[in-house]
Parts: structure tokens; sequence; C-alpha cells
């Protein structure tokens, strides 16, 4: 294990950025998400859960994906990509490490998202263990050690050092262009905090969620209980839940007309929506109740049915912290999932 | 407050069991003490998870727009704030004022978890209400905080204590009022070189991840179908030309509240990245004090608005519009 003092972390952005960009939690007008590392930038690894997830830099939330000129008969198509690209993804937490993995399930499965693939590809992920949970953190329910994240290189950070350790062949290439920077040591410190971290992740008071009564063969049954009326009579509608969450995965394509050619993009779309699942002939989701009751069935029936059993939601709590109403996925689980709600 | 609660949660009972109301529309329980939710309670059982405190700061007007269709009346809890948001619905038809009963609640001032959780106080799983202050236990120790440094950003200019509309109300103890100035953040944009302003909208409003949540909490955007969310209208966009597209559809939402916003601040209490978007609807309403002579919407549910009237003593354009983009 290597370890490196928190004041010289700006010589290791430096050092890392100047071979390819560095994506990393970046505090702007007082919010902090995923950026670009910039000498000026304000980076802020102490916290725990940016407004936006990572995924943006794997599944963008707007991207163009060609572009076409006609004249005529004839079509040009304009080639666009660049996610060829090399880059690193610095900061990463356990919870939206694992969305990848919900993302990959998707994305990677035939036909696979070539945009999508070559950017996990030109991807050298950095995670950074959790030491400060919050209330509203449930991944431990999905069987993530957020002490212990995984990637291609783990990091640690406490009062004094951030501790580094490669795990794949990515993250000890990438080592080995910062290794001057870096001390040996710190073994000892990262257990000890691993402990402690686990200690208050056990006293977290989601910890416990019970999902046993999601599961695919419950489909119907759970698709008609008459609770979801309920569950869902104050929601707004609005996307904040979608576009906050890790895993949420739907998207739209669209083409834009400009005045030199036509632009074909695509965008994250939210089931929150009222023109989500829009056709030409009708939509099959007319009212709010049906669209909040597809969001949760979705990450806890559907999704499982189709990928093994796994639950595409990560317990990274941003929807719990971010619904105008506070509605959240842990109500419904708490409501429907056997805990009843007290 | 507890008390205020019990009262509440009393008139409710009343109201289900005579039948004269067949809902009542106000908060249920949350996770936490800090969390509740707008609910509609059907029966008395259902009051169970009844509550009233320091984090109900919802405004629950909008509701009415769905529940004053239902059959049988609607009550609703509404604090004196939300009042001017309900008359602004009737006036514009777009809550049917005989299918509802108003029910004015008493307001100490509600409270923000996020201002306390940026505080460095994270991990909050209680909360406890004192008369001046709230105590925050956290899974990092305790905390005290007086009430005003805890304030959501709305009732730190409060408009009072005065029920704009209410056929009864419960008030248990003396409403506080506000001595703040709401104009205090326009005129420091205003004071800012165009150039400055424009940075700071630029950094502010380029954070919009486009999710809707101003939009469709406020009362005031009440349209059956939102022009940005018809794909026949050709500026349908879910997604962003340029990275500061979102200056458009603010710009554009706020021009249309104009005249109609009463200033209830859900928009920023909602904005999941913190953007003060109520820094521009109370940019209008300045200038429209300023050209028009000092309105307030919602105030009655009738009656002209500055912009829907017309008066020979009106501004000209060029009185309103000066090349600096400095406003009267």
């Amino acid at each position: 294990m290597l370890k490196i003092a928190k004041e010289k972390l700006g010589g290791l952005y430096g050092e890392i950025s100047a071979s390819m960009p560095l994506w990393l939690p970046v505090k702007k007008a007082g919010e902090v998400n995923y950026a670009p590392y910039k000498e000026d930038a304000e980076v802020s690894l102490e916290t725990l859960k940016t407004v936006k997830s990572p995924k943006d830099l794997f599944f963008p939330q707007s991207e163009e994906m060609m572009r076409f000129k006609t004249e005529g008969k004839n079509i040009e198509i304009i080639d666009v990509r660049t996610e060829k690209q090399p880059f690193v993804l610095f900061g990463v937490k356990g919870c939206d490490f694992r969305a990848f993995d919900v993302l990959d399930n998707v994305f990677l499965d035939e036909p696979v998202d070539t945009y999508y693939k070559e950017r996990r590809e030109a991807a050298t992920v950095v995670t950074l263990a959790c030491s400060r949970p919050e209330e509203s953190c449930f991944c431990k329910v999905f069987g993530i050690d957020a002490t212990a994240p995984g990637g291609d290189v783990t990091t640690w950070l406490d009062e004094k050092y951030l501790y580094w350790q490669p795990n794949t062949r990515k993250g000890e290439a990438l080592t080995e262009k910062v290794k001057g920077l870096f001390e040996e040591g710190g073994e000892s410190e990262v257990e000890a905090q691993r402990e402690k971290t686990k200690e208050i992740v056990d006293k977290l008071p989601f910890s416990a969620l019970n999902l046993s009564r999601f599961k695919p063969e419950n489909l119907n049954e759970l698709f008609d209980l008459p609770v979801w009326q309920s569950l869902s009579e104050a929601c707004l509608g609005c996307g904040a839940c979608t576009f906050v969450c890790p895993t949420c995965q739907c998207f739209d394509i669209r083409d834009f007309r400009t005045n030199d050619g036509i632009i074909r993009f695509r965008c994250w779309d939210s089931c929150m929506y009222s023109d989500f699942t829009q056709m030409a002939a009708a939509n099959s989701r007319t009212t709010q109740m049906q669209r909040y009751r597809q969001r949760f069935m979705h990450k806890l029936v559907y999704y499982p049915a189709r990928y093994n059993g796994v639950y595409s939601c990560v317990g990274c709590g941003r929807c719990v912290n971010k619904c105008p109403q506070h509605l959240n996925i842990v109500k419904v689980v708490k409501t429907i999932g056997g805990e009843k709600h007290d | 407050m507890r008390d205020v609660e019990l009262k509440m949660k009393e008139r409710a009972a009343a109201l289900l069991k005579s039948g004269e109301v067949a809902r009542v529309i106000g908060w249920k329980k949350g996770e936490f003490y800090f969390d509740p939710s707008p609910a509609s309670f059907e029966t008395e059982e259902e009051l169970s998870e009844f509550v009233y405190n320091g984090f109900c700061g919802a405004n629950l007007s909008k509701y009415l727009i769905a529940a004053s269709k239902k059959p049988g009346k609607t009550a609703v809890f509404l604090k004196p704030c939300d009042t001017y948001s309900f008359n602004q619905l009737v006036k514009e038809h777009r809550v049917a004022r005989e299918n509802i009963l108003v029910i004015g609640v008493e307001c100490q001032g509600k409270l923000d978890i996020e201002k306390i959780r940026r505080k460095g106080v994270t991990g909050v799983t209680e909360v406890e209400e004192e008369k001046d202050g709230v105590e925050v236990t956290s899974l990092y120790g305790t905390d005290k905080f007086p009430r005003e440094e805890i304030l959501l950003e709305k009732c730190l200019c409060c408009k009072g204590k005065k029920f704009m509309v209410a056929d009864e109300t419960i008030v248990l103890h003396e409403m506080p009022e506000t001595k703040n100035d709401r104009f205090a953040g326009v005129e420091k944009l205003e004071k800012m070189t165009a150039e400055e302003r424009f940075a700071f909208w630029q950094k502010e409003l380029s954070k919009c991840i486009r999710c809707n949540a101003c939009r469709n909490v406020c009362p005031a955007c009440s349209c059956v179908k939102c022009v940005f969310d018809n794909p026949a209208s050709g500026i349908a966009a879910k997604a962003n030309d340029t990275s500061f597209e979102e200056q458009m559809f603010h710009i554009i939402r706020a021009f249309h509240v104009a005249g109609r916003c009463t200033d209830c601040g859900e928009c920023s209490r909602v904005c999941p990245q913190h953007i003060p978007l109520h820094l521009l609807n109370r940019k209008f309403i300045k200038d429209m004090d300023t050209l028009y002579g000092e309105f307030q919407a919602g105030e009655t549910a009738d009656g002209k608005t500055p912009l829907t009237e017309y008066t020979e003593g009106d501004a000209e354009p060029k009185d309103a519009f000066k090349a600096e983009g400095q406003n009267a």
C-alpha cells in the first residue's frame, strides 16, 4: 500500500491531469459534482454524496451521437465520436462504483452500446472508501462494502493521508506514473478506519431493510397492490430522483435540426415524465401512479428478473435526500417489502 | 408545536367523522422527524400518521387543483404564506373555491435540514424542536442551533402572520414577524456589472439538471401540459443545446409566472442543486412594484393584476428598459 500526505494531493491531481483528463468531485456555486480537474478547481473529496452520480462519465445526461447533412437524396454522416480518449475518474464511492455493474448489465448486453463500452474501456476508476456514512445510506442492504469499494485503484482518506492500493493492471499503470509522489505504508491505519466505519454502517437506520418480498415470482401481486396509489399521491412528477440516481438508465434519442445539418443526440429520460413511453398511438402509462410504480418495480422486480436477481438500487440514498416531497425507495420498501411502516 | 399538531389532528378527525369533508390534505410522517410528505387523509385511522412540525415547509395549495375536482369537499391546512398561492389558484380558475375548506395553521417559520447539513452536521437521525432552537442528534454527536440559522430561505422573508384566506384557523401561539428585506438579494445583483451578473447566473444555472422540480412544485406553473413537455412544440428539449441553455428555460419560466408568482419560495426549496431561483422571481416583483406600484400576487382571489390591466399611467418601454440592462 502507498500513501500521500493530504497537502500534496494538488500535486497528484496535477500529475495525473497532465497526461489525461482527471474527473473528480469539485465544488461549483456551492454544490459538489464530478468535473474535470483544473488548477483552480475546489476539489472536495470529503463530500460523501455528489449531487449527480458519476454515471455521467459513461452515460452522459446528453451526448451527441452523430451529425448528418442532406443534399437532395444524399445523406452524409459525420463522425463526432470521442469516447476512446482515456481518462481517470477519481473519488468514486462504493455505491456509485457498484452502480457501474448495474449499468454494464444493460449497456454491455447484446446489442452492445458501443458509446458506453468505449468510455468504460477508456476509464481508469479510482474509488474512495467511505468513512463518514450518513443516515440516508443503505448500501449494506445490497451487499456493498463501502470501506473497500474496489475499482482499478482503491483509496482511503483520513485526516493526514490518502492511502492508495492498485487492484488491476490499469490501476498499476496509473500508479507507475505517479509513484514518485507516494511513500510506502498505511495498512494499519486503513484497517482501523475500516473497522470504525463498519461499526457506523451497522448502526445506520436503513441498514436492515427487508427486500424479501421483491422477487420476480411476486411480480403480478406487487404490481396490483392498491398501496401504490397512496405511496405516489404526493409525487410531483419531477425527475429529481431519476437524474440523481446512479443506476437509472432510461434514455431518449432525438434529432435536432440546426442551420447546418442535423444532430442526433441521446439524453436521459425519466419515467416520472408525462411523455415517458409516449408512442405513436398512445402512452402506456397515463397516470403519475403508473409512472411511479414503474420506477420502483423496475429497480426491485423487473431488473432482478432480467439480471439474475440483482437489484438496480445501490442504496446511495440520493433520492432520500433530494425528493422535494420526501418520497423515496425506502418508503416503498418499508411499506411493501415486509417491514411494516410504523 | 405539538399542541398545534394535536388540535389539527382533532379537527381533521371531526371533519372526516361528520362527513363534512371527504378528505383532508396535510402532512404525513416520514422516516425521520425532518422529512414529512404532503398527504391526503380519507379516514380517521389514516390520521395516525398525521404530522405537523417545523419541517412542514411544503406548500400544499397546488395539490388542490386535483383535489377540488374530486367528489366531496377537501379540507386543507395552509400556512399564512400558502394562502397567497391558494388565492392565486382560485383567481386563475384552477381550484374550485367552493369545494375547499381552508384551515389556516400557525407557523413559526419552517426549517431546512439542508442548512443543518451545510453546517457540517451530517448523518442527522433526530431533531428536537425547542422554543427558540433545535437540538440535532446525528450519528456523530449532538448540536444545537437557533431557529433563525436554519430557517428555509423562503422563511427569511416571511410575508407575515396574516391569512389572506381562511374559513377557520388554528393559531395557539404568537407568530414571529420577519424584519428582513426581501429585495436585498436582488439589489446586490443589480449593483453588479452586466458581466458579473452574467457570470453569476451562468455559474448557478449551469448546475441545472433539468429535473423540472422547480416547475412542478410551482403553484403558478399550473398548465395542464407544459410547452417544455410537449413533443409537438418543437422546444421540448430534454437535452441542452449549449452548456448554458438552462438560462432559457428558467428565464422563460420566470417571465411566464411574472405577476402571478406569490414568492412562495418553493422553487428554491426543492432545487436539488440549490440554485437561488427565487431571485429571478423577486427581480420581476421588484420591477413591477417600481413601474406599476406595489402589488402582491395572491392577496385577493379577484381583481386585475399589473400585467393584465391597461392604464394610461402604465410605464412606457423606454422608461422600463435602460441599455445597461438596469431596469427602473
